[in-house]
C-alpha cells in the first residue's frame, strides 16, 4: 500500500491502539492534521496551547498505564512543548510527540517557523528522530512508542518535515521495534533476590521506600502484598503515593522535605532499606551524608544509572519491579510480622508523637479543605495537582486508595502541570471525578485551558486554594530570607467566577467549609469545568519540613 | 573525591545526531572531555567508535559508563585501565631549524619530518600519549609555530 507520510502517522497511530491524540495545528503539521480530518478512530484534542497539549497527555498516560500522544507544529508549537517533554521526562511518563518541521531543503535556512527541535529535545526526551525519508517512518513509530513503554519509561520526539509528511511511499507498519543497541533490563538476578532476602530475614528495624517505579510497574499489589506478608512498615515518596493506600496500617505517610516525623525519623533509624522503584531524590533524602546512615539499602530499580547515583546501595537488583516482586515474594519464608513489633511501635509511638497535621483557626485551612475534598470524593476522584504549597497540602492529607489516583508533576515542578494534565486524566478515566487542586499562581500558568475542557466535555473541578501568594516561595521567603516578601503577593487577582463563567464554566467563591462542600457535590452533578476559590489563611507553612540540604532527620515541626 | 585519568570506548550506531547526544550529554551533566576521537568501525556496516579520555572519580566514570549505555544508539561501552593507548601529533617549526635534529627527535618518539615548505617543516610523532606529551615538551626548543594533537585512540588488550 502507497500512502502518504502523514497518512501514515495516522494509521500507525491507530495501529499502537491510540483513540485519543492532544494537539495544536500549524503550518509544518498541515498535512498531518488532514489525515486526522479524514478519520473518525483517533479522537483529537484541540488544547489551546502546545504546553497543555502534553501535559494532557502526560495525564492520560499516568491515569492509564498506556501512552500518551501529542501532536505540535514546528517552531514555537514545539518550543510550546518543550516544558512537557521535560517535565514527562523527568516523572518517567511515556508518551510519543510528533512535532512538524519545515520541509527538508529549508532545514537549516533559519526559514519561517523553523527551529533545531531534536536539538533541543535531545536533553529532554529519552530519545529522538528526525525523519527525513517516509519510507523510516513506520519503523520510527514503532520505535518511538516501543521505547516509550519499555524500560524506563519516557518521552519520545519524532520530528517530521513537511515534505516528508507529502511524501507517498510503501506503508509496512512492522509488528514490534527491534532495536539492537537497546535492551532494557527485565528479570533480576536471582541470586541477588535471594540476597535482599536474607538481608531482610536478618535485618531489625526494616523499611519499605516505596517510589514512583512502583505505579510505573504496576506493582502496587505486589508491594501490599509483600508488606502484608512480612509486616514491615513502608514509606512513599511523592510520585508513590497511592501505593499502600491511606488506610493501611503498614503505611506511615510521605517522606522526605514534607513528609511526616514518624516517617522521616524511621528513614533516618531504620537497619535495612527496601527501596522499591524510587530515585533517591533530593527532596527525598536531604543531606546525602546524614541519610538513611544506620541502613544498608537494598534497590531495585529498572534503571541501572539510578542505582548507586546518590546513594550507594548493599544489594542492587537491577530489574523489573514486578518481575523482581514476583521472584521474591515466594522466597519471603521464615519472616513473621511479629518480629519487627517493636519497631513498629517505635514509629508509632513518634506518630502520635508528631501527627501530620495543622491547627483550626477562624480563616479556613488549606489542609482542611483537602481532607473536605477527601470524604466528599475519596475513591471516586483522581487527583491532580500543581506544584506548591497546595501540592504538598493534597500529597500529605489526601486519603488516596489506590495506585495512579495522583497525578502529579513531581521531578520538573511545572506551574501549569495541573488543569492539562487532570484534563488528560478525565480522557483517560471517564468515570471518575477530575480533581485538580491548585493555587492562585498555578492555575494562571494554563488558565486558556478552560476553553478546551469546555469544548470536549472535560469537566475538571478546580479546587484554588487562594492564599493570594505564591504560597511556597512566601514560604521560603519568611523561613529563610526574612519574611521579605519579593514579588510573591499576588493580591490583585482576577474575578475567578467570572473568568470561569466567560468560558462557559460554574465558578464558586468559597468562605466556609459548609459552601466547599456544596460546591464540590455542585460542581460534579454539572458535570462541566469549574473552578472553586477558597480563600485559604494566608501566612499558613507546610509543615513539618526538612530545610533544603538538611538531615532528613531535623525538621521544623511548626 | 580523586580524579583519575580514565579511557571510555564506546561503540555507536553510526547516525546523524549520535556525537551530539554523547556530547550533551557530558556537557549536561558536567562531565569533562580531555579529548575525543571518533570514527567508522572498519569492516563493519554503520558502527562508529568513539574514544573519550576523561578526569573524574570512580563514581563519576561508574555514572557516565550507565549513562552512556542508556542513550539508544550506544551499543557498547569499555572502560578499563587495561588498553593499548596512541596518540598523534603533528608539529609546524620554522624551516631555520635544524632538519635533522628535528628529525632525530621525531624519530626518538615514532615520527618522522612528512613536509617541507617553503617556510616551514611538519613533523608527526604517533605514540602513547604520555610520550606526546615529552615530545611536545622537547620540541620546544625549535620554536614550533603550530603544534596539533589528534586524541587518544585505545584498543583493550
Amino acid at each position: 500500500m502507497e500512502i502518504s507520510g502523514s497518512r501514515m502517522v495516522v494509521e500507525a497511530l491507530k495501529r499502537e491502539g491510540i483513540d485519543t491524540v492532544f494537539g495544536y495545528p500549524g503550518g509544518a503539521i498541515m498535512n498531518v492534521y488532514d489525515e486526522l480530518y479524514k478519520q473518525d478512530d483517533i479522537k483529537h484534542v484541540l488544547t489551546r496551547h502546545e504546553q497543555a497539549a502534553i501535559h494532557a497527555a502526560e495525564g492520560f498516560a499516568k491515569v492509564t498505564g498506556e501512552v500518551g500522544v501529542a501532536i505540535v507544529t514546528s517552531g514555537p508549537g514545539f518550543t510550546n512543548a518543550v516544558t512537557g517533554l521535560a517535565d514527562a521526562y523527568m516523572d518517567s511518563v511515556p508518551i510519543v510527540v510528533i512535532s512538524g518541521q519545515v520541509p527538508m531543503a529549508l532545514i537549516g535556512t533559519d526559514a519561517f517557523q523553523e527551529i533545531d527541535a531534536v536539538g533541543i529535545s535531545r536533553a529532554c526526551t529519552k530519545h529522538n528522530y528526525l525523519v527525513t525519508d517516509a519510507k523510516d517512518l513506520p519503523r520510527v513509530i514503532k520505535e518511538a512508542f516501543y521505547i516509550a513503554r519499555s524500560g524506563r519509561p519516557g518521552p519520545v520526539h519524532v520530528d517530521i518535515p513537511k515534505d516528508v509528511s507529502a511524501q507517498i511511499t510503501e506503508f509496512v507498519y512492522p509488528d514490534k521495534a527491534e532495536i539492537p543497541t537497546y535492551n532494557p533490563a527485565f528479570k533480576g538476578d536471582l541470586e541477588k533476590i535471594k540476597n535482599a532476602v536474607e538481608a531482610i530475614k536478618s535485618s531489625k528495624r526494616p523499611l519499605l521506600y516505596v517510589g514512583g517505579g512502583v505505579v510505573q510497574s504496576n506493582s502496587g499489589n505486589l508491594v501490599r502484598e509483600f508488606a502484608e506478608k512480612t509486616g514491615i512498615p513502608a514509606v512513599e515518596t511523592l510520585m508513590a503515593r497511592g501505593v499502600m493506600g491511606s488506610t493501611n496500617p503498614l503505611l506511615i505517610s510521605m517522606v522526605g522535605m514534607h513528609g511526616s516525623y514518624a516517617a522521616n525519623i524511621a528513614m533516618s533509624e531504620a537497619d535495612l532499606l527496601i527501596s522499591f522503584g524510587p530515585r533517591f531524590d533530593d527532596r527525598v533524602t536531604g543531606k546525602l551524608s546524614e541519610f538513611a546512615k544506620e541502613a544498608k539499602i537494598i534497590h531495585v530499580d529498572i534503571d541501572p544509572s539510578s542505582v548507586d547515583k546518590l546513594v550507594a546501595s548493599h544489594y542492587p537488583i537491577i530489574g523489573d519491579l514486578h518481575s523482581v516482586l514476583t521472584d521474591m515474594l515466594p522466597l519471603i519464608t521464615e519472616i513473621e510480622p511479629e518480629q519487627f513489633e517493636d519497631w513498629r511501635d517505635a514509629i508509632e509511638k513518634n506518630d502520635k508523637l508528631h501527627p501530620l497535621g495543622y491547627d483550626k483557626g477562624e480563616a479556613i485551612k488549606p489542609q482542611e479543605v483537602i481532607e473536605k475534598i477527601g470524604e466528599v470524593f475519596g475513591d471516586r476522584a483522581n487527583i491532580s495537582t500543581d506544584v506548591g504549597q497546595h501540592q504538598m497540602w493534597a500529597a500529605q492529607f489526601y486519603p488516596f486508595s489506590r495506585p495512579r489516583q495522583f497525578n502529579t508533576s513531581g521531578g520538573l515542578g511545572t506551574m501549569g502541570f495541573g488543569f492539562p494534565g487532570a484534563m488528560g486524566v478525565k480522557a483517560g478515566d471517564r468515570d471518575r471525578v477530575a480533581v485538580n487542586v491548585t493555587g492562585d499562581g498555578s492555575i494562571l500558568m494554563n488558565i486558556q485551558e478552560l476553553m478546551t475542557a469546555v469544548e470536549y466535555e472535560l469537566p475538571v473541578v478546580n479546587v484554588i486554594l487562594n492564599n493570594n501568594y505564591l504560597g511556597m516561595v512566601r514560604q521560603w521567603q519568611t523561613l529563610f530570607y526574612d519574611d521579605r516578601i519579593s514579588e510573591t503577593d499576588l493580591t490583585v487577582q482576577p474575578d475567578f467566577v467570572k473568568l470561569v463563567e466567560s468560558f462557559g464554566g460554574v465558578g464558586y467563591r468559597v468562605e466556609t467549609m459548609e459552601e466547599l462542600e456544596k460546591a464540590l457535590l455542585d460542581a460534579e452533578k454539572r458535570n462541566v469545568v469549574a473552578l472553586i476559590d477558597v480563600k485559604v489563611d494566608r501566612r499558613e507553612n507546610v509543615m513539618p519540613m526538612v530545610p533544603a540540604g538538611g538531615s532528613l532527620y531535623n525538621m521544623m515541626l511548626r | 573525591m580523586r580524579e583519575d585519568r580514565h579511557i571510555i570506548s564506546v561503540i555507536v550506531q553510526n547516525e546523524s545526531s549520535v556525537l551530539a547526544r554523547i556530547s550533551g550529554l557530558f556537557a549536561g551533566r558536567g562531565y569533562n572531555i580531555e579529548s575525543l576521537t571518533v570514527a567508522p568501525v572498519p569492516n563493519d556496516s554503520g558502527l562508529s567508535r568513539l574514544t573519550i579520555e576523561t578526569y573524574g572519580s570512580c563514581k563519576t566514570v561508574t555514572q557516565i559508563e550507565k549513562q552512556l549505555n542508556k542513550l539508544i544508539p550506544v551499543l557498547k561501552v569499555v572502560e578499563k585501565d587495561d588498553f593499548v593507548e596512541k596518540e598523534m601529533a603533528l608539529v609546524k617549526v620554522p624551516i631555520e631549524e635544524s632538519l635533522s635534529d628535528v628529525d632525530a627527535l621525531a624519530r626518538a618518539y615514532n615520527g618522522k619530518i612528512v613536509n617541507v615548505g617553503d617556510g616551514s617543516i611538519i613533523c608527526m610523532v604517533a605514540d602513547e600519549p604520555t610520550r606526546v606529551a615529552y615530545f611536545i615538551k622537547a620540541i620546544q626548543k625549535y620554536n614550533p609555530i603550530e603544534i596539533i594533537r589528534s586524541g587518544v585512540v585505545a584498543l583493550e588488550r
